[in-house]
């Protein structure tokens, strides 16, 4: 999953279980039922899992692009200059 | 949430913590019911008076116990617990309470009834002060919600007593 597709999962998850448990709670109080309440909510859960848990190919479209090797060479990484110490006063 | 098992974990905190605000949300709603219970208690009759062999008073009594509990019951009652102590002050005690009969009412059709029985549990005093004892008896209940803090009332009924003599 690249880094678009993590952020998109962290935010669908978070706001996929908060409206199925609002859902959960209005219905729930209105029907008198706590069960319905569960059920409901317990759907939402299933729900949020399938789709942000697996890895699914459309959390993927933004791939992280990585330099060819070819042109890594082209461009040699700076070398690290040993630096003279200070010496004491 | 670079990995399955980071998803997986993060999915299941959040939706146990969410859980729990939707119980807190659900037993808050408890404050908006209106509750109103009612009950009267009559004693048919008094059936024995004695003294035990050791020395301690026992009464038996036939109470008719008619109440509409059905008030108490909401969507997060789980049911309701119900009891009728008896109330007194002896010289050995400042108050003594002792059950007489009690019932479980699992849901709101059950909750408004009445019933003519004779004392589920034995009425002992501790000691033989019952002769013309005046007494209250008591009609406690307990609302357990399927979420949250139990909640526990009564009605005090005063003004019963006892014979003056054994019988």
């Amino acid at each position: 999953m690249d880094w678009q597709g993590q952020k998109v999962v962290e935010q669908l998850m978070q706001i996929l279980l908060v409206i199925s448990g609002v859902v959960a709670v209005v219905v729930g109080y209105a029907t008198e039922s706590f069960r319905t309440m569960m059920l409901i909510y317990a759907g939402g859960v299933v729900l949020a899992t399938l789709v942000t848990v697996p890895n699914w190919p459309f959390y993927n479209r933004h791939p992280l692009e990585w330099l060819d090797p070819s042109e890594a060479e082209k461009h040699p990484k700076p070398q690290v200059v040993a630096k003279k110490r200070f010496s004491k006063k | 949430m670079h990995s399955f098992g980071y998803r997986a974990n993060a999915l299941l905190t959040f939706s146990v913590t969410a859980l729990a605000f939707i119980c807190a949300i659900a037993s808050f709603s408890d404050k908006f019911s209106n509750q109103n219970p009612s009950a009267e208690i009559q004693i048919l009759n008094i059936n024995r008076l004695k003294k035990q062999s050791y020395g301690n008073d026992e009464v038996s009594l036939t109470l008719d116990i008619s109440a509409d509990l059905q008030s108490l019951f909401t969507w997060n009652t789980k049911q309701v617990f119900a009891f009728v102590a008896a109330e007194y002050e002896s010289p050995m005690n400042s108050l003594n309470q002792v059950s007489l009969w009690d019932v479980i009412i699992p849901d709101k059709e059950h909750a408004k009834f009445r019933i003519q029985t004779s004392n589920k549990y034995r009425f002992i005093d501790q000691g033989h002060n019952l002769r013309g004892k005046e007494f209250n008896l008591t009609l406690h209940w307990h609302v357990m919600p399927k979420t949250g803090k139990m909640l526990a009332d009564k009605i005090v009924m005063p003004g019963y007593s006892l014979p003056d003599a054994y019988k």
